[in-house]
């Protein structure tokens, strides 16, 4: 009995003593929820300002609809994504047919599609003149044709379509870590493969799966180029109504705040689910599941079938269009070539080593509060990003106006902060910090704890338990969390036109001067561009992960 | 020992990195003010980098910009204050041009140039802006399916004979918004909601998100006629010559055809106020005027420039001779307006 008690209360003290030391570790994640506070608070302190004229009209003709339309946006996408993403990734990851290996990154190219570009050509296809239809109203005499597809169906496949690769990604690095062995365990006690599947292999996936699917559902509800361009109402257009139509910042930062409370519930339910599972990684080479015949061909048809629909197709669209409008090429546009990737990996990296240094820090020392800051760190994701944009803007030119511009003009020279690269690589890492924390943090819970507390018994310091332990069995993570950031950056609109230096324009930027007046078909160049360069990187990381997976 | 090497490896790599990025950039802000004008423009960089180009080719003055959309170029204005770099500031709709001017970040300039050369229904009354082009919004019909002489106003496109024949724009476009904002100016809110109600009820589907879909529409048989800016029309003419449309000009026999304008204004804190007066001055002028409306299939404003032969090909009209600032003043009450009857 004795024994027992002295033993309980050596651990207790070790958990003390590692709180307290591990107090360096939290240092990454309060920054990076300071660096996200700042301008969330500028844009939840709009509540000081009521807009009850605003707010009365919105509530009585437009709320209702804005809610259940977002309602069905989320649920359509979240139930999309996910079968989707996961059913790609399990077939992609652990087993074998015809063309498994090129689809592997081929079904990753649709994250490089941006959705309003996506929605543009889907409606340009199938809108009642579009091609597609009018072909069904004169050859097979359908009167109404298809029928309308600006519908709520049409977005949410537009959406899913372009989103499911977050799932899709994050679970394929979560397949490919599990290995077989449970589930030859679970086969060789009677489980059917379906079985096996549902109760082994999905739930060790989970956390990466919800992962995935926050990443995916924040930018539904984020969207606002693929819901315009199918006039689909959502509360993020709400925001821009009130900002742009009733001159209202204060009205649209309201509504956005609302947005933000959404989300805060919705990570805080998705980690209380999360909470006390931890699937753990086995380790040696996934042997896949060898498809036949009839198998083998549903397999090939399924993957190639959403590569072509999501991929392939908006492609040749996109390179018809930018061969009838060649003439727009020129010099500039290996500028906006290199300014699209310097911005990209320079956010790359910086989102993707701040995100592992706060992940690791969050295991090497846990506390309510520090979940707490990891939690509102990820809430850059979630606003319209024009929102999010002036909300950086604000806190930006509040710091040089008071602190940055006596000394800038004491020096004689102009803004300091403002139209700065570091300006928008700032607004971009707090945009996309949850983009790359996501993945590092489903990764790092698939690691054994165990590992670390052998290190540690071996004498290495946290700081090696990092480089030498955790690092290697985390790359696969880190790939996907920089993938992710640096395709997202490249996509990225909004902060880029507000806080870009001068001359810096960049492919999403030449993108916004055609589609803004409506040109989308010369939009296509860019838009082709970007998609080529964004596909550069998968390919890359596709190669180290084949490299490493055999 | 992991906290000092912790923050060793901050401070050799990552604050490194950044503070080299800061550096990099923060030196190449500081510019010689009386050679440079800076101007944010909500214009697109096609329609005006040309003007610029050329303006810079004949002074030897640079011009430097950033492009966005209205709405946060403002709010960049009016955040930076005093230490703002913008000296002009370019947008279109008149709206976002009274809004910068009720939010106080444009100064009122004094030019006889600039007033003898823009007709004062098209510039602020405060002289704190300026229009630049003018777009006309008037009806476009399929001419397989509609005689003109069965058209006469946009008033007209709310009466029974239209049931399920007409196509729209979201009003979530500031372009309708500013149309319905003269109408409730012209006709009063009643008379105003009436229409736009009878519009709704007329249409023939959801409205479209941009202009050239509706027009698609009207085309390919959907609807016969749409509300439409005149320069969509002249693009979709471009690629497609022999489209069944046309252009009509509605309410010629009393307010005209509603117009809207592009236009720019100095800002209040410009570094170089001088340069951007001397820059919009030029704007005006007959040449830069040709140009600048050309580029886009617009009007001139200045009344002694003609507008590019294909433009005037589509005819002469009556333009609505309201001043364009109402299209600012009431453009919240047009949202509400269309709201309240289920405009989408």
């Amino acid at each position: 009995m004795a024994l027992i008690q002295s033993d309980s209360r050596g651990v207790l003290l070790g958990a003390v003593r590692r709180t307290r030391r591990g107090l360096a570790w939290r240092l990454p994640t309060y920054g990076i929820a300071a660096m996200v506070l700042m301008p969330l608070a500028v844009i939840v302190f709009a509540w000081a300002d009521p807009q009850p004229d605003i707010w009365s009209h919105l509530l009585a003709t437009q709320f209702g609809r804005l809610l259940t339309n977002t309602a069905i946006l989320l649920v359509g996408v979240g139930i999309c994504v996910g079968c989707l993403g996961v059913s790609l990734a399990w077939l992609v990851a652990t087993c074998e047919f015809p063309g498994r290996r090129w689809l592997d990154w081929g079904l990753m190219l649709p994250l490089a599609m941006p959705p309003y570009v996506l929605a543009f050509i889907f409606l340009g296809l199938f809108d009642y003149s579009g091609p597609v239809n009018t072909w069904v109203r004169n050859h097979l005499g359908w009167v109404d044709g298809l029928g309308d597809v600006r519908s709520p169906a049409g977005v949410v496949a537009v959406m899913s379509l372009v989103l499911y690769p977050y799932v899709y990604l994050l679970a394929r690095s979560a397949f490919l870590g599990q290995g077989r062995t449970l589930m030859d365990a679970a086969r060789s006690l009677g489980a059917s493969p379906a079985r096996a599947f549902l109760k082994v292999a999905l739930p060790m996936a989970r956390p990466a799966i919800a992962a995935g699917m926050a990443l995916a559902l924040m930018e539904t509800l984020a969207d606002f180029g693929a819901v315009s361009v199918f006039n689909f109402d959502t509360f993020t257009t709400a925001i821009y109504k009130a900002w742009f139509g009733f001159y209202s910042l204060s009205a649209a930062a309201q509504l956005a705040s609302l947005l933000l409370l959404v989300v805060l519930l919705a990570l805080w339910g998705e980690q209380a689910a999360r909470k006390g599972r931890r699937a753990t990684s086995s380790t040696g080479l996934p042997e896949r599941y060898r498809l036949t015949g009839g198998r083998a061909l549903g397999a090939s048809v399924y993957c190639s079938g959403v590569f072509l629909v999501a991929f392939f197709l908006p492609v040749c669209q996109l390179l018809v269009w930018t061969f009838q409008h060649l003439p727009d090429f020129n010099p500039r546009y290996w500028h906006f070539v290199k300014n699209s990737l310097v911005l990209a990996l320079i956010t790359s990296t910086l989102a993707v080593t701040l995100a592992t240094l706060a992940a690791f820090g969050q295991r090497q020392s846990p506390s309510p509060t520090l979940s707490l800051a990891a939690r509102v760190a990820g809430l850059g994701y979630a606003l319209p990003g024009s929102v999010l944009a002036v909300g950086v803007l604000l806190v930006l030119t509040l710091v040089e106006n008071n602190l940055l511009q006596p000394v800038a003009r004491w020096l004689g020279t102009g803004q300091v902060l403002m139209g700065s690269l570091l300006a928008l690589v700032l607004a971009y890492v707090v945009r996309f910090y949850s983009v790359a924390f996501g993945p590092v943090q489903a990764g790092l819970e698939a690691i054994r704890p165990s590992y670390q507390e052998v290190a540690h018994t071996l004498g290495a310091s946290r700081w090696r338990v990092l480089r030498q332990v955790y690092l290697p069995m985390l790359r696969p993570g880190i790939f996907t969390a920089a993938l992710l950031v640096l395709v997202d950056t490249l996509k990225e609109m909004p902060a880029t036109l507000l806080l870009r230096p001068f001359g810096w324009d960049t492919l999403a930027v030449r993108i916004f001067e055609m589609t803004a007046e409506g040109q989308w078909q010369q939009a296509a160049l860019p838009a082709v561009t970007l998609v080529a360069v964004s596909v550069l990187p998968v390919v890359l990381m596709i190669r180290r992960s084949r490299f490493q997976h055999g | 020992m992991t906290v000092n090497k912790l923050l060793d490896f901050f401070t050799t790599r990552i604050l490194l990195l950044v503070l080299g990025f800061a550096g990099l950039t923060g030196c190449g802000q500081h510019t010689d003010s009386d050679n440079v004008i800076t101007v944010y423009t909500a214009r697109n960089e096609q329609l005006i980098k040309p003007l610029f180009d050329q303006y810079s080719q004949e002074t030897g003055v640079e011009i430097r910009y950033i492009t966005d959309k209205a709405g946060p170029l403002l709010a960049r204005l009016k955040a930076e204050g005093e230490s703002t770099p913008a000296d002009l500031f370019i947008t279109v709709d008149a709206g976002f041009l009274w809004q910068a001017s009720e939010q106080g970040v444009l100064a009122p300039v004094d030019s006889q140039t600039l007033l003898d050369n823009i007709p004062a229904p098209l510039r602020s009354q405060k002289n704190e802006w300026y229009g630049l082009s003018l777009r006309a919004r008037t009806i476009v019909y399929a001419t397989d399916r509609v005689q003109p002489d069965t058209l006469s106003s946009y008033e007209a496109l709310a009466e029974a004979p239209w049931a399920g024949r007409l196509c729209l724009r979201t009003s979530k476009k500031v372009y309708n918004q500013s149309l319905v904002a003269t109408m409730i100016k012209t006709l009063g809110e009643p008379e105003a909601e009436r229409i736009v109600a009878g519009w709704v009820s007329n249409l023939a589907t959801a409205p479209y998100s941009n202009d050239t879909k509706a027009m698609e529409a009207v085309a390919a048989g959907q609807c016969d006629a749409t509300i439409v800016n005149t320069y969509y029309f002249g693009r979709l003419l471009r690629d497609n010559p022999d489209i069944n449309l046309a252009i009509f000009w509605p309410n010629q026999d009393d307010r005209g055809v509603h117009i809207n304008v592009s236009g720019a204004g100095v800002t209040r804190h410009a570094k170089n106020p001088e340069g951007a007066l001397a820059l919009l001055e030029w704007l005006s002028q007959s040449q830069a005027q040709y140009l600048f409306a050309e580029a886009n299939q617009e009007y001139p404003v200045n009344p002694d420039v003609k507008a590019s032969a294909e433009v005037q090909s589509w005819g002469e009209f009556k333009p609505d001779s309201i001043n364009v600032e109402a299209a600012g003043r009431l453009q919240a009450d047009a949202i509400k307006l269309m709201d309240r009857v289920g405009y989408q």
